[in-house]
C-alpha cells in the first residue's frame, strides 16, 4: 500500500498515516499478519520525522489494529474488539451524531443521508455488498 | 536532567541600545530532537541563535549548549557543535571536491560518505566548480562540511532561505537522514511552516523578542483552534476571550483563534457570536501564522497565552 500525506492540512500528519492504514484493512488491501512499514522507512519515504509516524503506530496498536511481532515489527492485528459493545456502539454513536447534524445543515433529507451513506459503504467496503 | 537537554537558556536577554530585541527567553530543547524556531523578521531569532552559539553576549541571563556555558564553550565543546548560517562564504572557483579537502583539514572528525550523500541528494556532482552552482545546491555546499564534521547538535539559521521546493525537499531528507540515529539534535529557524510541519517535532514561536510557543507539534495543533463568528470584531469584546491569540475581519464575519480551548473560551466565544459560533478546521501553518499576526497589527488582539 502507498500512503501519501501532506503538510499543511487541516489534518495533523500523523492522523493521515493513520486513518489511511485504517482505511487499507476496511477496504482489504492490508489483510490480517500484513506487516506495515518499519517507522524509519515510512518516514524516510514520507521524507518526515519518524516520531509522526510513530505516534500514529502507537495509536493503531493501542486501538487493536496494529500489534507488534518480535522481528516483523508492526503488523495488522486479527481482528479483536478491544471496546465492549457498548463502548463501540457509543463511539459509533458520537460520529454518527456529528455526521447527521452536518448532513441536515447541509439541506439532505433522511432518504438522501441513507442512501448515500450505502453507497459511500459500498465503495469502501467492495467485498461486503450484501450489508 | 540537564543531561538531557543539547540546549537550555534561562531568563536570556539581549537589549541593541534601549531596545529589548530578546527578553527573558526561557528554553530547553531536549537531547534527539528537531526543533524549529519560527518568527517573523526581526522577531528576534537570529540574536538568540547567536548569543546560543556564544557570538554574542547576552545583556542578562545565560544559556547552555551540551551541558556547557554559551560564553565559555571550548575548541573541543565548538567541535560537538555544527553552526550554518545563510549566505556562508564559499569559493567560487573551487570544485565540491576542493573545497570538501580544503575545509576538512579544520575539523578533528570528518564523515566522507555523509559529506558526498549530502552533495548528491542536492544534485551536485562534486567535480563542479562552485561558481556554476545554483543557489539552491549552494546550500547543500555550505551544509555538507558542517554535517560531514559529525556533530552532535547542529544549529541552522534559516537553511530553507531562497530554496527552490526540490532544494527544500533535498534539504528535508538531509536533516531527517543525519538524525536517523536519535542521538543528533537540530535546531533550525524557518519560514517555510510547510517543512517545519513535515521535519521537526517540536516548535518554538518568537513574537517581538519574546517565546510565546515552545511546545512538540502535535501538543500545539491540539492547542490551537480556530472559530468564524458572524459579527463584525469588536476589540472589547474579542479581549473578554480567554486564551485569544489572533481575531481577523473576513467579511461580516470575525475568525477569533485560540489557545487552551475550554469551558471559559467557549462561554466567552457564545456571548460574542452567539449561535453562529463554528469551529474552523485549522491548518499547522495557519496556527503558527495567528502568532505571527499578532505583532503586524497595530490594533492587535494580543493574548499573552503560550501554547
Amino acid at each position: 500500500m502507498q500512503i501519501h500525506i501532506s503538510a499543511g492540512s487541516p489534518q495533523s500528519i500523523y492522523r493521515q498515516i493513520a486513518d489511511q492504514i485504517r482505511q487499507a484493512i476496511v477496504s482489504g488491501k492490508l489483510n490480517v499478519g500484513d506487516a506495515v512499514p518499519s517507522v524509519r522507512q515510512l518516514a524516510k519515504e514520507l521524507a518526515i520525522n519518524p516520531n509522526t509516524v510513530a505516534k500514529a503506530y502507537s495509536e493503531l496498536t493501542r486501538d487493536g489494529i496494529l500489534e507488534g511481532q518480535s522481528g516483523r515489527g508492526c503488523v495488522v492485528a486479527s481482528r479483536k474488539n478491544v471496546y465492549t459493545k457498548t463502548e463501540r456502539l457509543r463511539r459509533l454513536d458520537l460520529v454518527l451524531d456529528s455526521l447527521v447534524s452536518e448532513a441536515l445543515t447541509l439541506g439532505f433529507s433522511c432518504e438522501e443521508i441513507t442512501e448515500r451513506l450505502t453507497k459511500r459503504l459500498e465503495k469502501l467496503i467492495p467485498e461486503q455488498k450484501t450489508c | 536532567m540537564l543531561n538531557d537537554l543539547a540546549i537550555s537558556a534561562q531568563g536570556l536577554t539581549r537589549y541593541f541600545g534601549n531596545r529589548p530585541v530578546v527578553e527573558h527567553l526561557d528554553l530547553s530543547v531536549p537531547r534527539g530532537s528537531i526543533t524549529g524556531l519560527l518568527g517573523l523578521n526581526g522577531a528576534g531569532k537570529t540574536t538568540t541563535l547567536r548569543m546560543l552559539m556564544g557570538f554574542l553576549t547576552p545583556s542578562r541571563g545565560e544559556s547552555q549548549l551540551l551541558g556547557k556555558d554559551s560564553q565559555l564553550l571550548t575548541a573541543e565543546d565548538r567541535a560537538r557543535i555544527g553552526y550554518t548560517v545563510e549566505g556562508h562564504f564559499l569559493y567560487g572557483w573551487m570544485t565540491v571536491r576542493q573545497s570538501e579537502k580544503f575545509q576538512r583539514e579544520t575539523f578533528p572528525r570528518w564523515n566522507g560518505s555523509m559529506f558526498e550523500s549530502t552533495v548528491r541528494r542536492f544534485g551536485i556532482d562534486p567535480a563542479q566548480k562552485i561558481r556554476v552552482l545554483s543557489r539552491g545546491q549552494r546550500a547543500g555546499v555550505s551544509l555538507a562540511p558542517t554535517l560531514a564534521a559529525e556533530p552532535e547538535l547542529l544549529v541552522l539559521d534559516d537553511p530553507a532561505m531562497g530554496l527552490d521546493p526540490v532544494s527544500r525537499g533535498a534539504l528535508n531528507v538531509t536533516l531527517l537522514d543525519f538524525c536517523n540515529n536519535g542521538l543528533r539534535t537540530i535546531l533550525l529557524s524557518s519560514h517555510s511552516l510547510d517543512d517545519v510541519e513535515r521535519v521537526t517535532d517540536r516548535v518554538l514561536v518568537m513574537v517581538h523578542g519574546r517565546l510565546v510557543v515552545n511546545t512538540t507539534v502535535d501538543d500545539f495543533r491540539n492547542r490551537v483552534s480556530s472559530w468564524s463568528l458572524e459579527v463584525p470584531p469588536a476589540t472589547r469584546a474579542m479581549h473578554s476571550i480567554p486564551g485569544l491569540i489572533f481575531a481577523k475581519q473576513i467579511g461580516e464575519r470575525t475568525v477569533v483563534t485560540v489557545a487552551d480551548y475550554d469551558e471559559e473560551t467557549e462561554a466567552a466565544l457564545m456571548r460574542v457570536g452567539g449561535h453562529s459560533t463554528e469551529r474552523l478546521p485549522i491548518t499547522f501553518g495557519e496556527a503558527v501564522t495567528a502568532y505571527l499576526s499578532q505583532s503586524r497589527e497595530s490594533d492587535s488582539f494580543f493574548a499573552n497565552t503560550g501554547a
